[in-house]
């Protein structure tokens, strides 16, 4: 038995993540990325000639169930077509026995590195508003996404920004998706193809505690994590990094959303993006009610342009007035 | 010992640990040899290293911990749940050497129990490439070994699973592709066609099947390792996971 050197270790060892591409379509470029259960990876589709990423199980015979869960997340993004949702192309079983899913390869960052580059509040809102938008529409056709954070959010070079990461996305009853709070699971959900209907699943800081207490989750549940992605996001727009600085109204936004108890949030995605978009227009936002000094700035703040326009108005005819009676 | 190779001797039990409990004699022989097969190099040179036992002192504590191993039961004071197999292994290696160190008159060569055929020789060469880098530890040395090992094993396994089926030429472009020790002399898929009189698709084609094949190999030794599904899963995952640099 011939003695391995540790450079030999190490390249049997990069040979075992490699997916064996054999028969299909695809030729492996590059490692992209690497979860608990599965790797992505950069591929090059040989018939298109595209590049495409690839997410491939760890493992062929995944005990709790993988194979099937990634099959269900194609199922779901094939469903769901939508700019802000990354389009799958394929789905399949490789010659090894691992289960893969063939998504659009999007190049750009994700949240986390993108906010860095973020100049105002308002644009880090008006990113909020188009992260809203892909998950009320899976809200909409009945699924919630449960893992909502800015490394599963991509901001892609034209400045698209899509939602990514839907493998622990969930079916759930439609007719109730967008206001029961404590929603009830869809019979499908016992499938055994569906992500737990109960059980931690999500990321700590970003999931919602009952999510954390292993209980169902539901719209609700999305809103939070959205949330929890603003106060990320506005706390680095914020002066000093600080979330306190931010403005009120836009801290009781972020309250309201990722209030403890899930009746007390906003019922909805649409109805959290509302408010943001009021905010953004200088309006009221209904999770804060504001004083009547706090109400005379933001509406001077709001008709600013009228307000000089009048003001140098009474001006000029003040002059006039004086003038003409000289 | 360098023999055995699980392709030729497969158990029929999923769990290695099952298989050690067996009360069928000729399934418990041959998990107690796999077992020893894999790690009686790691748990040798972890002797030599951690205790700076000499060549000698470390070959008649590594036989008497797997004469113990195979005759005594040793594996039947293992719980799954609080730890690796491997971990328990070093472990008790570890309990040996101090109990023996305590009562030095049982520290005796050769001792009562029967031999166990080991390439201490071989160990000894390797130890020469492997001394301990600054930067680890015992700990880390004896999982590299572990990982060495399993290596070594699913390597057999690949040789002997290509030779009966006559894939001599894929397993001699997998090896010439991996096994070459200097990184900047690594061969390209065009010099492998060249050297292998191989076209380069078929080139392509060859190191994707024996990756497919050498992958399963690792796999199915990582299994014999291993004592039950859910450690063979983390240790796999963890070993693939690795791969994300």
């Amino acid at each position: 038995m011939k003695w391995l050197s540790d450079q030999v270790v190490d390249q049997l060892r990069a040979n075992l993540g490699f997916p064996d591409l054999s028969g299909t379509r695809y030729r492996a470029v590059r490692l992209l990325a690497r979860g608990g259960m599965a790797a992505v990876w950069l591929a090059e589709d040989t018939v298109l000639h595209r590049q495409v990423a690839l997410k491939v199980l760890d493992l062929a015979d995944g005990k709790d169930d993988l194979a099937a869960r990634l099959l269900r997340e194609a199922e779901i993004l094939a469903s769901l077509e939508h700019p802000g949702i990354v389009p799958v192309h394929d789905a399949g079983t490789l010659a090894d026995g691992r289960v893969f899913c063939c998504m659009k390869y999007v190049q750009g960052e994700t949240l986390e590195q993108h906010v860095r580059r973020l100049g105002s509040t308002s644009e880090a809102l008006r990113l909020i508003l188009r992260i809203a938008e892909p998950l009320a529409f899976a809200h909409s056709h009945g699924v919630l996404h449960r893992d909502l954070k800015p490394g599963n959010t991509m901001i892609g070079p034209f400045g698209e920004v899509l939602v990514m990461d839907w493998g622990l996305a969930k079916r759930i009853e439609l007719a109730s998706a967008a206001t029961a709070p404590p929603l009830a699971i869809h019979p499908e959900a016992g499938h055994s193809t569906n992500p737990p209907a109960t059980g931690v699943v999500g990321t700590p800081g970003f999931m919602s505690p009952e999510q954390e207490r292993g209980d169902a989750a539901s719209p609700r549940s999305d809103v939070f994590s959205l949330g929890a992605v603003m106060a990320f996001t506005l706390a680095h727009t914020a002066p000093k990094n600080a979330f306190r600085s931010l403005p009120r109204p836009l801290r009781s936004i972020c309250g309201k959303a990722m209030a403890a108890n899930p009746a007390l949030r906003y019922e909805s995605v649409e109805a959290l993006a509302a408010d943001i978009s009021r905010y953004l227009e200088q309006m009221p936002v209904s999770a804060y009610r504001e004083n009547v000094l706090e109400r005379s700035v933001r509406l001077m703040h709001r008709h600013a342009t009228a307000i000089v326009l009048v003001l140098a108005y009474l001006f000029m005819r003040g002059l006039f007035i004086l003038f003409a009676k000289r | 010992m360098e023999e055995v190779v699980a392709d030729k001797f497969p158990l029929t039990r999923h769990s290695i640990l099952a298989a050690v409990q067996s009360d069928d004699p000729a399934e418990k022989s041959r998990a107690l040899e796999t077992i020893t097969a894999a790690y009686w190099k790691p748990i040798y040179k972890h002797l030599r290293l951690r205790w700076e036992l000499n060549s000698a002192d470390a070959q008649d504590l590594t036989q008497e911990f797997f004469a113990r191993l195979i005759e005594k039961d040793f594996l039947a004071g293992y719980d799954s749940g609080k730890g690796r197999l491997r971990t328990f292994l070093r472990t008790c290696a570890d309990r040996l050497f101090l109990k023996q160190s305590r009562d030095a008159h049982r520290l005796k060569r050769g001792g009562d129990n029967s031999h166990v055929e080991l390439d201490f020789e071989t160990a000894e060469r390797e130890l020469a490439h492997t001394a301990l880098s600054s930067a680890d530890n015992f700990e880390q040395y004896f999982e590299r070994e572990c990982l060495r090992s399993l290596f070594a094993l699913a390597l057999e396994r690949l040789r002997s699973k290509y030779d009966v089926a006559g894939k001599l030429v894929y397993l001699a472009v997998f090896e010439r592709y991996n096994l070459t020790e200097d990184q900047d002399s690594h061969p390209t898929y065009a010099q492998l066609a060249a050297e292998f009189h191989l076209s380069p698709s078929d080139v392509t084609n060859y190191l994707s099947s024996a990756r497919r094949d050498f992958r399963q190999c690792v796999l199915d030794q990582l299994r014999d390792m291993t004592a039950t599904e859910e450690e063979f899963q983390a240790e796999a995952r963890a070993l693939l996971g690795a791969t994300a640099k």
